[in-house]
């Protein structure tokens, strides 16, 4: 008995004596020791630091990229305690964030990579194909509760919103709704794949979501008249349209600096255009906007993809194929 | 040597227990200091009566009533469910299974309870939810009911379990002297062996009650996620935990909206707490009633 007690304990000892050797180990990666790039942040954009830091780490053996979701607000509020080199965001900077990352001593710098249209969905047995921006306005509101109403089947709209701290939500809200509130008892769902799969599901309802996350059980409706594809959201003409971008502390230098570099030219734009995004430009590196520390206002508004002059309203120097390519729908 | 080594295991051991206690202090004590400035800035009734829940729109609004009603709502279809599926399993198994039957069934409802929540999610959200809108007609299978039909399930293991244990806890004195007495197998079921285990049934039911209290995923994916108080079982509703689980990830760390959602984990935390020890006091009553002592 005694034998069989002991030896038990010596097994449980050497466990935690495995595990003090342990810590040590891990605590070692962390993001500057070994010269790891870390990007954490949206998972709206995900999918293109994804693809482009594999195809990046493929090229330079050396790399080290580590890719993160979480969202946003955690990519940003990451960049501000330094625990990530590149904050993805689906959304702009706020000016609440701003401020706590002067109160840091973090300088967010931002550049856009790639442009992405906001697809509003119906069902496919839904015969509506159109709807004006006044119509999505109405029935988020709940001005609106039945496809009767807008011309379509006597049936109840079922309205699918997403949460109100995801980024597509806030691009839907300024784009879409003025800042106008949803109807309380709108379906709120946690990712673009839960819209498509809802929306395809009940007969009644629309949806919102990237373009990228298009899948083929869902019908895209126009939007004042012009339906969602790469040239219409590129340049501009779609209503629902916004920049993705990502975030550095300052302006991007060494590795975070040939990532980005990479991923904003010619073979990383065709990336983005891959997981049905909309490149930005051709070439070249985009400029971005330097946050001094007394706040100056930036280049970039995000809902000014109206405007012909704002720099990714510019037309493509060569025609390209309209995007087939999207980004596989999980079930 | 021996004494050093007893001595050292002890140590090790004091150290261990206590950290569990250390973490929980740590919890409470994080969910205090993360929602002290929403608890400061904002009259706490108001909020926890409040109708509206917009916590990004400005001015916001961090009206909890819907999510706490939401999370109620889902826990009461969830108990609806799982009470007589749980406990009458376990009054099967501890009645009238024969040895071969319990040596499927039990394992079977161990795997059930080993099922990750997500899985159930998928299940609910795939399978169940439009199956649920196209038998009912209703416009959306996501929705109370199906959450509740869902946790249900998922809580159907922890009763029938702990029931089955509370069954076999009765001593079989108990069982014999009812026969003695001439009561048959019915009587001496519904009069003497469940009134005997009646506590220790409550406290699985407690503990059922629990874990759909705090279930997040199946809600997140399941629920609908509408915050708003709902007209009847069949609307979408926005439990607290699914709100937690949704808007943590995208909020300005360090906010008020931040701030609001741990005030919410506080509320949560305190509902949880509060049925652990309504489960704690019946079960201690129910060792005293038996003679169990402690």
């Amino acid at each position: 008995m005694q034998v069989r007690n002991a030896g038990c304990f010596t097994r449980i000892f050497s466990c935690l004596l495995f595990l003090l050797v342990l810590v040590p180990v891990v605590s070692c990666s962390d993001p500057e020791a070994r010269n790891t790039l870390t990007i954490k942040g949206s998972t709206t954009v995900l999918p293109v630091v994804q693809i482009g830091a594999e195809v990046f780490m493929d090229r330079n053996p050396w790399a080290v990229i580590s890719v993160q979701g979480g969202g946003s607000g955690v990519g940003i509020a990451s960049l501000i305690d330094r625990t990530t080199r590149i904050a993805t965001s689906s959304r702009e900077i706020k000016a609440e964030e701003i401020e706590r990352a002067r109160a840091a001593g973090v300088h967010p710098y931002e550049t856009i990579v790639a442009m992405d249209g906001i697809a509003v969905t119906v069902n496919p047995s839904n015969p509506t194909d159109n709807l004006t921006t006044e119509q999505i306005r109405d029935i988020y509101t709940g001005k609106v509760s039945n496809w009767r109403e807008l011309g379509g089947p006597d049936r109840e709209i079922v309205v699918i919103s997403r949460d109100s701290s995801s980024g597509t939500f806030e691009a839907f809200e300024k784009l879409a709704l003025d800042g106008l509130r949803v109807r309380p008892d709108a379906l709120v769902t946690a990712s673009n794949q839960v819209v498509n799969t809802t929306v395809a599901q009940a007969p009644g309802a629309i949806g919102y979501l990237g373009y990228g996350y298009l899948s083929d059980r869902v019908k895209a409706v126009s939007v004042d008249g012009v339906g969602p594809s790469g040239e219409t959201i590129r340049s501009g003409r779609y209503p629902l349209a916004r920049p993705l971008y990502l975030y550095t502390d300052g302006k991007p230098a060494g590795e975070a600096k040939r990532y980005i570099d990479f991923l904003t030219q010619e073979e990383g734009q065709r990336l983005v255009q891959e997981q049905g995004f909309i490149p930005v430009r051709q070439g070249g590196r985009l400029s971005g906007q330097w946050y001094e520390p007394q706040g100056k206002s930036r280049i970039f508004p995000a809902a000014s993809c109206g405007e012909s002059d704002s720099p990714f309203a510019r037309p493509p120097q060569r025609t390209r194929r309209r995007i087939e390519n999207r980004r596989p729908a999980l079930p | 040597m021996r004494q050093f080594r007893e001595t050292l295991y002890r140590w090790i051991f004091t150290v261990l227990a206590f950290a569990s206690l250390l973490f929980l202090t740590g919890i409470v004590l994080t969910l205090f200091r993360e929602s002290l400035p929403f608890l400061v800035s904002h009259e706490f009734f108001d909020t926890v009566l409040g109708l509206y829940w917009y916590p990004t729109y400005d001015p916001a609004d961090f009206g909890m009533l819907p999510l706490i009603t939401a999370s109620f709502v889902v826990t009461l279809g969830a108990m609806v469910v799982c009470i007589p599926v749980g406990v009458g399993t376990a009054l099967f198994l501890h009645e009238l299974a024969s040895a071969s039957q319990r040596a499927v069934l039990k394992p079977l409802i161990e795997i059930l309870a080993g099922i990750p929540s997500i899985i159930y999610g998928f299940f609910g959200m795939i399978i169940v939810a439009p199956f649920i809108q196209n038998l009912l007609g209703v416009p959306t299978g996501l929705n109370a009911f199906t959450a509740s039909l869902i946790l249900g399930i998922m809580a159907t293991p922890t009763v029938a379990s702990l029931a089955e244990d509370a069954l076999s806890f009765v001593p079989r004195s108990f069982r014999e002297a009812s026969l003695a007495l001439g009561a048959n197998r019915w009587q001496t079921l519904t009069r003497v062996v469940v009134p005997a285990a009646g506590s220790g049934i409550s406290t699985a039911i407690i503990l059922g009650i629990g874990r759909a209290v705090g279930e997040t995923m199946v809600v997140l994916m399941v629920a609908g996620g509408a915050a708003v108080i709902p007209d009847s079982i069949f609307d979408p509703v926005r439990p607290m935990t699914a709100t937690i689980a949704a808007e943590m990830g995208e909020t300005v760390m360090g906010s008020v909206h931040y701030s609001a959602i741990f005030t919410i984990g506080l509320i949560l935390f305190f509902i949880t707490l509060a049925i652990n020890i309504v489960a704690e006091i019946i079960s201690r009553r129910f060792r005293l009633k038996l003679g169990l002592g402690r």
